[in-house]
């Protein structure tokens, strides 16, 4: 099962990695970022297939990895 | 299971970037410290940091830096690089940075064919400074100093940077890349190997102009930034490989 880990204190909102999921297993989450925002969200579904998108266009390293 | 991405060790541990949300300068020097991490270059390398927000860099990278006056990185860097041959030097810039204030600086670094590696980030305005006009700024585009849009009477038209370093004999490798999706950052991370790959073998100057959002001066969200560099960037700067000695990227 492949999963992601979001650093939430380097999470700045932009939500490119949401975008950028192609299987949707990323979400605007409940905590507040440091930009006054809610930042992002790993949702373990089961559905994560580790294809690093998310990765790739998060400019603020805050996901700080990938397994798979 | 086993880990397929992590954070490139060239980063300082615990790197918390004070860039702005969505700005592409973030995956950018991700993208540098992957390369410098692929090479194994972090011990043997030296970082010519511009001016702009490139001038954050040396807060990040675990790497030795010199901060160079605005312009002259590559004037700077041609000097390191010939009293220490044997290090990678690299430069890190802005388009204003580059193709303005240090034109002339930085096309000699290709006419004379320096082994020096350059990575210059291209958002179309002066980012640091409040989102002046630049060398690349877009016909049309509003930005401070050009609140009618640019108009090409009066400020000129935009500088094709890639292109022009191309055309000299010294340069080795240029080419231009975007960051607006996951395939083009995948094409960006090529490229920015490919002009460290030309720096090591000693075969010119290698060049990688980068396509990059700026959504606080543009005033749009990430997504809109990433689709204002597909839909209006792109036209007037088109992606590819302008030169490659190696004749490896297309
Ligand atoms: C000789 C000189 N002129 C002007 C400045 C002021 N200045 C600091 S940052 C900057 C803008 C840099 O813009 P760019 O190179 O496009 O980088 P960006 O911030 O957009 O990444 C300017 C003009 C300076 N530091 N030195």
């Amino acid at each position: 099962m492949a999963y992601i880990t979001i650093d939430e204190k380097k999470c700045k909102s932009c939500y490119l990695c949401i975008n950028a999921c192609p299987k949707k297993t990323i979400k605007v989450g409940e905590k507040t970022g440091k930009t006054g925002e809610k930042v992002a969200e790993f949702v373990d579904s089961g559905q994560c297939i580790g294809c690093k998108s998310c990765a790739l266009v998060c400019p603020d390293l805050a996901i700080t990895g990938v397994y798979r | 299971m086993q880990q397929v991405f992590k954070i490139p060790d060239s980063l300082k541990k615990n790197t918390e970037y004070t860039f702005c949300p969505g700005c592409g300068h973030g995956v950018a020097v991700r993208l540098l410290c992957q390369a410098i991490d692929d090479f194994n270059l972090r011990e043997n390398a030296i970082c010519m940091v511009g001016v702009g927000c490139t001038a954050f860099l040396y807060h990040f990278l675990d790497i030795d830096a010199l901060e160079c006056p605005h312009g002259r990185a590559t004037a700077e860097g041609t000097g390191v690089k010939r009293i220490n041959p044997d290090k990678f030097v690299f430069t890190y810039q802005g388009d204003g940075d580059y193709a303005a204030i240090g034109m002339t600086e930085s096309m000699y670094a290709g006419i004379r064919g320096e082994n020096l590696t350059t990575i210059c980030v291209n958002n179309t305005n002066y980012g640091m400074t409040g989102g002046q006009m630049g060398p690349t700024t877009l016909i049309g585009q509003v930005t401070t100093t050009t609140p009618y849009g640019r108009d090409e009477k009066l400020n000129g038209y935009p500088v094709k940077i890639a292109e022009q370093v191309a055309q000299y004999k010294g340069t080795a490798f240029s080419a231009r890349v975007s960051l607006d999706s996951v395939p083009n950052i995948i094409k960006a991370q090529a490229a920015i190997k490919k002009a460290c790959e030309v720096q090591i073998k000693k075969l010119g100057y290698g060049f990688v102009e980068i396509l990059s959002p700026c959504p606080t001066n543009w005033k749009m969200t990430p997504e809109q930034a990433n689709e204002h560099i597909r839909e209006n960037m792109m036209k007037e700067y088109p992606l590819g490989v302008f030169k490659d000695v190696t004749g490896e990227m297309k």
